[in-house]
């Protein structure tokens, strides 16, 4: 313990160092995956060789990967680009299949309805598919999240400071306190990032609050007592 | 006015939703199509707007061919109402009700403005407004429904079976309102559904549609009733297992109305003034001292 009070500023430190090189990815391998997974939905053929060829560069590992990237995409090979790119692929893995089965999952009469009150293709994908897909999306993203925050540690091998630094310090000097606080820092910033994202949905989708069922209970016995 | 010129629909798999079709649609009349399914009601009335393109023939909206207008818009000035609601669950009532008059082109505030006005219309408190469809009852979604597809004040108002999915006694309330709202409104309404009775009640104009789209009987309820064309019709609306002969029996504590199976229909009573009215309107002119005297007749 007393090792963690004295050495708070490197753990805050490191910490903001993991925040930085996962929060890219999240982010990216979102932005990256919509537009992956409506093609896979869109269109039967692509929606087996995308969603294939994508799950399968969950399967490389991911220190090759940290090897063979800078040679492919020609950054540096310290550079903690490498480990954004990685991670931002790994979850594209993940979210690419969720986007396609969240889109899915769309109600089809709704989507008839859609359709007939006059939504064009692109209004009807932005307005009605693509929130309603939202709690799907959400769950997959929650995911990615977490993963990528473990998965980030790796970095310490490779150069780019993270909370893996702690481990890789601490095993190299010794110090079990160390190895703990990274453990625990790791854990809390995955719960944190997973934490933020419920609260986003809940602000982005007030549709999906539990309120709804209450509200219908309390709907029934107003109809009961008219 | 909508026209129906020989249409025919072939599915990509080989079967005929509708073989050659035509059929007038007054304007400002409830047209109501009947059928089981796989007649080929619910392809007809996607027709109308473009949901379904017709394999060959036309469909014509006041002479126009429907086939050159642009689907997106031509959707966006028709009504359309379905079963199940169809409301949009990420959507409170009220934005639902404003989301054509939206896509064309209206700002938010007035169209939010315009769909309270419109719940008042379908009979729906404005504090439903904020909620979500999900937490109205099944009556309240499909009056929403409603008010969606009254939301650009079309001409034309799809129904394809609205109120199949309520309970009964919803159903017989929406059913009022819908006839209420057509006398305020007189809207061309196409109105699908497999139930003889609601058809009866709603439509100026009948059609009794058999598999594969093709036309049993085209005609007003009275004319079908009087009238049925075949055998097909007479069982379809019941004629034939005597559900729609009615007579008198005496069970000692007064008439009361026998159908054809014996079981009880109701008794007769003197028409209230504005249904008779109504009758009278939709039967053309009567000769003859009064309505209630008319449905002594009719026995």
């Amino acid at each position: 313990m007393t090792w963690v009070w004295s050495n708070l500023d490197f753990i805050w430190d490191r910490t903001l160092d993991h925040l930085l090189l996962s929060v890219p990815p999240i982010i990216l391998s979102f932005l990256i995956a919509v537009p992956l997974g409506w093609l896979a939905h869109r269109y039967r053929v692509s929606r087996g060789i995308i969603l294939t060829v994508v799950g399968l560069f969950y399967a490389v590992p991911s220190l090759p990967l940290f090897i063979l990237l800078p040679f492919i995409v020609g950054t540096s090979v310290r550079s903690p680009l490498n480990l954004i790119i990685a991670l931002t692929l790994y979850g594209v893995a993940l979210l690419a299949r969720v986007v396609a089965d969240g889109l899915e999952s769309v109600d089809r009469e709704v989507r008839q309805s859609a359709t007939a009150v006059g939504f064009s293709a692109r209004s009807q994908f932005w307005q009605v598919e693509l929130p309603l897909a939202g709690p799907v999306l959400l769950a997959g993203l929650r995911v990615v999240a977490v993963s990528t925050v473990s998965l980030a540690t790796v970095g310490a091998v490779i150069g780019a400071q993270s909370l893996g630094s702690l481990f890789t310090d601490g095993f190299q000097r010794g110090i079990q306190a160390e190895i703990v606080a990274g453990i625990v820092a790791t854990v809390a910033l995955a719960l944190l990032l997973d934490g933020i994202l419920v609260l986003l949905g809940r602000m982005i989708m007030p549709w999906t609050r539990p309120h709804a069922a209450g509200a219908r209970r309390v709907a029934v016995l107003q109809r009961v007592a008219v | 006015m909508i026209e129906f010129r020989s249409v025919t629909k072939r599915f990509p798999d080989g079967t005929v939703a509708v073989d050659n079709f035509s059929l007038v649609l007054p304007s400002r009349r409830t047209t109501v199509l009947v059928g089981t399914s796989g007649s080929g009601k619910t392809t007809l009335l996607r027709m109308i707007n473009r949901m379904v393109d017709p394999t060959s023939g036309t469909v014509e909206i006041d002479g126009a061919d429907i086939g050159t207008l642009e689907p997106v818009k031509l959707r966006r000035s028709i009504g359309y109402v379905m079963q199940n609601s169809g409301l949009l669950p990420h959507r409170k009532v009220i934005d639902n009700v404003a989301t054509v008059p939206m896509l064309r082109g209206l700002n938010r505030k007035k169209a939010r403005a315009d769909a309270l006005r419109l719940l008042d219309t379908v009979g729906l408190d404005r504090s439903l407004a904020d909620k979500y469809p999900s937490q109205l009852s099944g009556g309240q979604q499909q009056r929403v429904g409603v008010a969606r597809g009254l939301a650009v004040d079309p001409n034309i108002l799809l129904m394809d079976e609205p109120f199949g999915a309520v309970d009964p006694i919803v159903r017989a309330e929406l059913q009022q309102e819908l006839l209420r709202l057509q006398r305020e409104l007189d809207k061309t309404v196409v109105f699908v559904t497999h139930d003889i009775d609601e058809a009866f009640l709603l439509g100026d104009q009948v059609v009794i549609l058999r598999t594969g789209g093709k036309i049993a009987q085209v005609g007003t309820p009275a004319e079908i009733l009087a009238n049925p064309a075949d055998e097909f019709v007479s069982s379809f609306i019941g004629a034939e297992r005597g559900k729609r002969s009615l007579h008198f029996e005496n069970h000692g504590q007064g008439d009361v109305l026998v159908d054809g199976d014996g079981r009880l229909a109701g008794v007769l009573v003197d028409a209230p003034a504005a249904q008779a009215k109504a009758a009278q309107a939709k039967a053309g002119p009567v000769s003859g001292p009064g309505a209630s005297a008319q449905g002594v007749e009719a026995r």
